[in-house]
């Protein structure tokens, strides 16, 4: 199966291992990932909260250059440039007015012919295959964290039931690891003020890591860059004065990868600030070597 | 301040009911802008309950939005709750009126952010302009060029664990941008951006 892929800019930088551990499991499940050239950033939040116009057309622009490249799909793995994708391409198709204003603004010429797809889309479509090939992540708990973009808004996702969603569970589940119920997977972990108003993040992450580990998690899936930088780079703040947290924040395409027996050093588990330790031990795997986290 | 409608004023004074003559309205303005009635809002509050910031907004959400029904523009606009809302688009998806306030919210705040008022928090301001630069700049996202950008534009000694080394040993931040080939491209699409927004101001 080829796939048009859209790295985005966080995959090229502070979730580098969402990247690795895509490429990694990519190749077992025989998925071919064709890079859009030349792509250029979603927009993200900065261009829609200030410019809709601008937020459409920069998105757009992404999307012509898939369909230059003739492909039909595009899989964007970050849930915010996945969102902005999915935007462009709705409204592209639904609101007439504005698409005369972006087409002129694309550099050649547009249809709006391509699919855009979420990774936790394409591993749900995959589960079959990655049971088959899994050694089951027998004991291992994790709970599924959704947050926003992924399933909102309903319209523009097209993706699961924006309350109650299930795939990255049946993901979960293909991978023998065990997915606890809880109730704050698809509650706003606060990333857009990531660096901008960080008291509030901090309070959001808290509350949705608090519940995953009264759930009985020892690990939280996501599949959102900025869900994971969050939850990841940010823990330590959230335990201050409280109860440790300590669960490490693991990409789905990791969790996939450590069913595949891949090394954990090609998906890069060793990248992440809560170690993933715990994690390799109840799997009786090797550890990888953690990087220190302290700030040298 | 009361959110209540005042003796001897009606709903259907203040509430724009969408028909085409122009209109200088908040209501209006938020037409223009994203295409959506907050006329249509009929205040059941779905929208704060589930809103992950509504602790933290002097205007709750479906506030914000009776506030402009009521065209209470200086009230709403001079507030900083429509900058404290994070576009989770629970709202969005919870209203029983397909209302869309996430939309309107981001209506708000590019009325505001175009009008150069000087009313969004700085903070959340100069962290939206700094990732634009970059996006016109490189065509992506320059991760250290945007934490050197808004440093200089708050003044704010950069909170923290984002520029610590231990994030560069993790080979997290890129040490030099990557520019695209098409920097052009995309430098054009902002300034017909820019144009068409400078066309709309003077048509409304
Ligand atoms: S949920 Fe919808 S109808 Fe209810 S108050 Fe909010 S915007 Fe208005
Ligand atoms: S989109 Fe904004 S207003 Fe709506 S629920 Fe999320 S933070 Fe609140």
């Amino acid at each position: 199966m080829k796939l048009g892929y859209f790295p985005g800019c966080s995959l090229h930088s502070t979730a580098k291992e969402f990247d690795l551990s895509l490429k990694a499991v990519a190749g077992p499940l025989d998925v071919e990932l064709e890079e859009i050239h030349d792509w250029s950033c979603c927009g993200s939040s900065s261009a829609h909260a200030t410019d809709h116009l601008l937020s459409i057309a920069l998105a757009a622009r992404n999307l012509s250059l898939a369909e230059q490249q003739g492909l039909s799909q595009v899989m964007a793995p970050c849930a915010a440039c996945f969102s902005r994708l999915a935007t462009a391409r709705h409204e592209m198709a639904h609101d007439e007015e504005q698409a005369e204003l972006v087409r002129p603004m694309l550099a050649r010429p547009f249809k709006n012919a391509v699919e855009v797809q979420n990774v936790v889309a394409l591993l749900q479509g995959l589960a079959g295959r990655i049971k088959a090939k899994a050694t089951p992540l027998t004991g291992l708990k994790v709970a599924c964290y959704y947050g926003c973009l992924l399933v909102r808004p309903p319209e523009v996702a097209q993706f699961d039931d924006p309350e109650d969603p299930t795939s990255m569970e049946q993901v979960v589940a293909a991978t023998g690891a065990t997915a606890v119920r809880w109730s704050r997977r698809l509650d706003c972990c606060g990333a857009g003020f990531s660096l901008s108003r960080v008291g509030s993040v901090v309070r959001l992450g808290r509350a949705i890591l608090e519940d995953a580990k009264a759930s009985g998690a020892q690990a939280v899936v996501v599949a959102c860059p900025m869900c994971h930088s969050n939850l990841d780079l940010r823990q330590s703040a959230m335990e201050a004065r409280r109860a440790s947290l300590g669960l490490p924040i693991l990409f789905l395409t990791q969790l996939v990868g450590l069913a595949l027996k891949l090394d954990p050093a090609s998906l890069g588990l060793e990248r992440h600030f809560v170690s993933a330790v715990g994690v390799m031990r109840a799997l009786a795997a090797p550890a990888p070597q953690q990087l220190p986290a302290t700030r040298g | 301040m009361s959110l209540a409608i005042g003796p001897g004023q009606r709903l259907e004074d203040s509430v724009s009911d969408g028909s085409s003559h122009p209109d200088s309205s908040l209501a209006g303005d938020l037409r223009r802008a994203t295409g959506l009635n907050v006329a249509a809002c009929y205040q059941c509050g779905k929208c704060s309950a589930g809103c992950p910031m509504a602790a933290e907004m002097p205007l709750k959400p479906h506030q914000m939005l009776r506030l402009a029904q009521l065209d209470l523009r200086d009230e709403l606009l001079s507030d900083p709750s429509p900058w404290l809302c994070l576009t989770c688009e629970t709202c969005t998806a919870r209203c029983p009126n397909e209302v869309d306030p996430a939309r309107l919210i981001d209506g708000l705040r590019e009325i505001v952010f175009k009008s150069g008022s000087a009313v969004a928090p700085l903070r959340l301001r100069a962290f939206h302009k700094a990732f634009l630069r970059q996006i016109r700049r490189h065509g992506r996202v320059f991760e250290v060029g945007l934490i050197v950008d808004y440093k200089r534009r708050t003044g704010a000694l950069f909170d923290d664990v984002l520029s610590a080394p231990a994030v560069f040993r993790r080979g997290k931040l890129a040490l030099s941008p990557s520019n695209i080939e098409g920097r052009d491209e995309v430098r054009r699409i902002f300034e017909a951006c820019g144009q068409a927004a400078a066309r709309k101001e003077v048509h409304s």
